[in-house]
């Protein structure tokens, strides 16, 4: 077994167990932050697992500098680069939307833990 | 019991994802039949650009980065309006304990040097790492510094949001004018230049410029929001 | 090329270890504070993997940014997850 393929049983591996453990969090824990965490863990496994999938043996960032034209076929998939990248930045806005929802159920139900919080409306 | 039900569905998810991502065959079949060839090598042939990342979010799909520029959009004004408050009940940030005299003189030294840095990302962002939306974020983070350290510093909402506009009326000016020029929406219309000039690759810096602006005055204006809150 | 092996195994180790802690403590700050060594260690191992433009996102909005806001929603509710696990 190589060392390519060690990297890529790790990061497939590792980014799967985050997944698993975000979920754990989501679908047992009963306070609402913790619930967030959750899903901020979720979202940390799926961008790793989307990186791992463009890396390929001995390769480079997917950036030409002068004399390096010809390095294509050493480059990193760039594609999936482009989707974390912007997937990031979604992930923070949701999360912020999330978190101000919890500040204001707080602030009305003066419970953070959601099998207190029983009727539906505001 | 509920906890031993969520981990049995749990191990069979697990084991359902690890028999799709561990198979050997995945990888091989990925790399034969993928696109990245075509975006390498028309990157560096047609567009001129070094950084191909760049290059993806901002010429080949821009439209979907013009799409996601809106939903930071939407996130920050669901936001303003879940925390909604009259303009007078905005107060203090009480939220957090007053910075020491050594925090806030430190933050007003290493505030301009931020905010360059973000600059200098954004600025070359077809050319090196960075872009658009890290340059915008690194600004953010300035600013997060400096509402930190100092208690009455205050940013304009009505100035963050002429920013926003009109960075974003830009973008959709610069694909329009593909349209003028023949071609689709977010062609590249305008001369590419030699790789690796600050000056080359076509319409790809300055949108991802205006990108940059658009991202430092959302986030800003989201930090902002949130910070004024006290419980 | 050993080398390359032995980081990413180390921040692998990091990264399940500090997830299992954020998931278990009943500290809510001290697991906000673990997810943002989470960012941290997913920084690092973009850069390990080659995505320079991932590595500087993240580093902005997962270790700064996310944290500062948890922190703020925590000053503004509560701060265990349980009131009895207050000391």
């Amino acid at each position: 077994m190589d060392t390519t393929e060690l990297i890529r049983i790790g990061v497939y591996g590792t980014s799967i167990l985050l997944i698993l453990i975000g979920l754990y969090a989501v679908l047992t824990k009963r306070s609402l932050i913790k619930i967030i965490i959750g899903l901020s863990i979720i979202d940390g496994g799926i961008h790793l697992l989307l990186i791992g999938i463009g890396y390929i043996k001995d390769g480079t960032a997917p950036i030409f500098s002068p004399g390096s034209e010809n390095a294509v076929a050493r480059m990193v998939d760039p594609v999936p680069q482009a989707l974390v990248l912007t997937a990031i930045v979604i992930g923070f806005g949701v999360t912020a939307v999330a978190l101000s929802l919890v500040i204001r159920l707080y602030r009305h139900h003066n419970t953070l833990k959601i099998d207190e919080i029983k009727n539906l409306k505001w | 019991m509920k906890k031993a039900i969520v981990i049995f569905l749990l191990a069979v998810f697990g084991f359902f994802l690890a028999v799709t991502f561990l198979d050997p065959d995945f990888e091989a079949e990925r790399n034969h039949n993928g696109v990245k060839n075509f975006y390498l090598d028309k990157t560096v042939s047609q567009l001129k650009t070094a950084n191909t990342v760049t290059a993806i979010v901002v010429n080949f799909r821009g439209f979907d980065t013009l799409g996601e520029v809106t939903v930071l959009f939407l996130a920050a004004t669901a936001l303003g309006s879940i925390l909604f408050k009259k303009r007078h009940h905005i107060g203090d940030r009480t939220v957090l304990m007053p910075a020491s005299s050594i925090v806030s003189a430190g933050s007003k030294l290493i505030f301009p040097a931020i905010i360059l840095l973000g600059a200098y990302v954004f600025i070359h962002g077809h050319l090196t790492p960075g872009g658009g939306f890290q340059g915008g974020t690194i600004i953010a983070t300035g600013f997060l510094l400096m509402l930190i350290a100092y208690r009455d510093f205050s940013i304009s909402h009505n100035v963050l949001s002429v920013i926003e506009s009109f960075a974003g009326i830009g973008f959709v000016t610069f694909g329009l004018l593909g349209f003028m020029n023949g071609g689709t929406f977010l062609q590249n219309f305008m001369g590419t230049g030699v790789l690796n000039d600050l000056i080359s690759g076509g319409v790809i810096p300055v949108i991802y410029i205006l990108v940059g602006f658009k991202v430092a005055a959302e986030l800003t204006g989201l930090i902002y929001t949130i910070l004024h809150e006290k419980g | 090329m050993n080398y390359l092996l032995f980081i990413i195994g180390f921040l692998l180790l990091v990264l399940i270890g500090t997830a299992v802690y954020a998931v278990r403590q009943r500290d809510l700050l001290y697991a906000v504070i673990a997810t943002g060594v989470i960012s941290l260690a997913l920084t690092a191992l973009f850069l390990v993997l080659q995505a320079p433009d991932v590595a500087l996102t993240e580093a902005a909005i997962g270790v700064a940014l996310t944290t500062i806001i948890f922190i703020i929603t925590i000053r503004n509710t509560v701060r265990y997850e349980d009131e009895k696990d207050k000391k």
